[in-house]
């Protein structure tokens, strides 16, 4: 493996890497919410973040793509083409998947488990924490999901982060490059890290996840 | 369990001869029309030129023409894994050690344009003063950014050449990106950038309107941009359909076509695009 290559492999672990643990930080909180509340309107909000878990990542990275560019309206904040929109748009991609698979894991616990966790004198978020080690199967299930989705995806990352050499070429967007540019090999070396990438995730999270059961 | 598998078994039975009878269809309607595959670089797609052409060709010959645009460099690799039946290229020099190893025949210029040196409207790298492209390439390297294609394409191969005449390592050009991608792109970056890049006139005329970018060098002999149609060779490629790419280079030199690229866009941009220069074939 070259320089380059792991060059591209290290960013893509960053970007998508940041992206996953805020997603994780925002989605797994508002999933516990809607997986507990009950208020009005709150079937309908769990339909759109269902859809969220499927969006077309080209639409996501167009719309983040309008926002940033210097005559949209947080142009001014130059993002445009840095890594900082990438792990943005891959956030917006990353965050419906967390919170629909938090709500699902949350709700399918039996409501007398939070009712002794109570009895027992657990505050909010010892019941929080509580509750989602109970439920860590789904959890990280989301997770991997989540990662899965965004390390794959090329269309949103091509768009705002213009596949610059130095600053912005993961291995999606990369392997688009090589094979246009007829390189196949290396574009087939590329996508063989990327499977790699992905596997050693999913098996560290796999085995996280599948600790002390039985 | 007995139902669930009855019920995908019969749904097995009406899908299989459905998709067997698309299969053997679309084979038929592929058969009944001859087509070809054209390798062709991003620039003649990205300025709408092949949008006019293509369909003109297919209705008059009866022949369809699959347009794979890439890269200069990916178009030619095309060529010699026999993957296209014509190409059309803009880069002479690569072009010709395709030429030599026999993959490529019958090669004809089609037309040119130019290169130029697009930047920032306020010029912070001074290159409109410059009277040489080595002047202004160093003009960049010393005081601006530039955003280079790196997709070895024509214009990457181009912009190359013109480092290497000013005696500039690109590698070594700490405000040098690239971008991996297609002209448009390119250009988006650049403006995006307040950067520098080499383009065709034509993509950048095509894009002009949405962009503030302006060219801040042109001229020079060494930005000429000529584009050559080639045929594969059948000869190491068996597969290449060399009737139908023959059909479709005398159509591009023919004296009707020539005159449609020369007017191409001509009045909407008030200048060519692209200047046709086939000459009568050779024998």
């Amino acid at each position: 493996m070259d320089a380059g290559t792991l060059i591209v492999t290290l960013r893509t672990i960053a970007v998508s890497g940041v992206a996953t643990a805020l997603s994780i930080l925002v989605g797994v909180p508002l999933g516990y919410i809607l997986a507990r509340r009950r208020f009005t309107g709150r079937t309908i909000l769990l339909g759109f973040i269902n859809t969220g878990m499927g969006m077309p990542p080209v639409v996501v990275g167009l719309i983040v793509w309008l926002l940033l560019i210097r005559s949209g309206p947080f142009g001014g904040l130059e993002l445009i083409y840095t890594p900082t929109a990438m792990v943005l748009a891959q956030f917006v991609l990353a965050t419906p998947i967390v919170i629909g698979f938090t709500t699902a894991s949350f709700q399918s616990l039996s409501p007398q488990l939070s009712d002794l966790l109570r009895v027992l004198g657990a505050g909010r978020v010892r019941m929080l924490w509580l509750l989602a080690w109970e439920t860590r199967l789904g959890l990280l299930a989301g997770v991997m999901a989540a990662f899965g989705a965004i390390v794959s995806e090329v269309g949103a990352s091509m768009i705002v982060g213009g596949n610059l050499e130095r600053s912005t070429r993961v291995l999606t967007t990369a392997i688009v490059t090589e094979t246009s540019r007829g390189e196949v090999e290396r574009a087939l070396a590329l996508g063989v890290m990327l499977f790699a990438l992905s596997l050693a995730v999913n098996v560290l999270l796999t085995v996280v996840q599948q600790r002390n059961r039985p | 369990m007995a139902i669930v598998k009855r019920s995908s078994c019969l749904a097995l039975r009406v899908s299989l001869p459905v998709l067997i009878a698309v299969l053997v269809a679309s084979v038929v309607v592929a058969r009944q029309r001859p087509s070809i595959i054209l390798a062709t670089t991003t620039s003649t797609q990205d300025s709408g030129l092949l949008d006019v052409l293509v369909p003109r060709f297919e209705m008059e010959r009866g022949i369809e023409v699959k347009v794979i645009a890439v890269g200069t460099g990916a178009a030619l690799r095309m060529a010699r894994s026999g993957d296209a039946d014509v190409v059309l290229a803009h880069a002479p020099t690569s072009e010709r050690s395709y030429v030599n190893a026999g993959d490529l025949i019958e090669g004809r210029v089609v037309m040119h344009n130019d290169f130029v040196v697009v930047g920032p409207p306020n010029d912070p790298a001074r290159v409109r003063g410059q009277r040489t492209i080595a002047g202004a390439i160093r003009a960049i390297a010393d005081r601006g950014t530039f955003i280079s294609r790196g997709d070895e394409s024509g214009t990457h191969t181009q912009e190359l050449a013109l480092w290497a005449s000013a005696g500039i390592d690109p590698r070594e050009v700490p405000r040098r990106e690239e971008t991996g991608q297609g002209m448009g792109a390119t250009l988006n970056v650049a403006e995006q950038k307040r950067a520098y890049t080499l383009t065709d006139r034509g993509t950048y005329l095509a894009q002009r309107r949405r962009l503030t970018l302006e060219v801040v060098f042109e001229g020079d002999p060494s930005l000429r941009n000529i584009y050559h149609v080639y045929a594969v060779n059948p000869a190491r490629h068996p597969e290449a359909k060399i009737a139908e790419a023959r059909q479709f280079i005398e159509f591009l030199v023919s004296p009707a076509i020539q005159q449609a690229i020369g007017a191409f866009k001509r009045e909407q941009y008030g200048q060519p695009l692209f200047i046709p220069d086939a000459q009568p074939a050779r024998r």
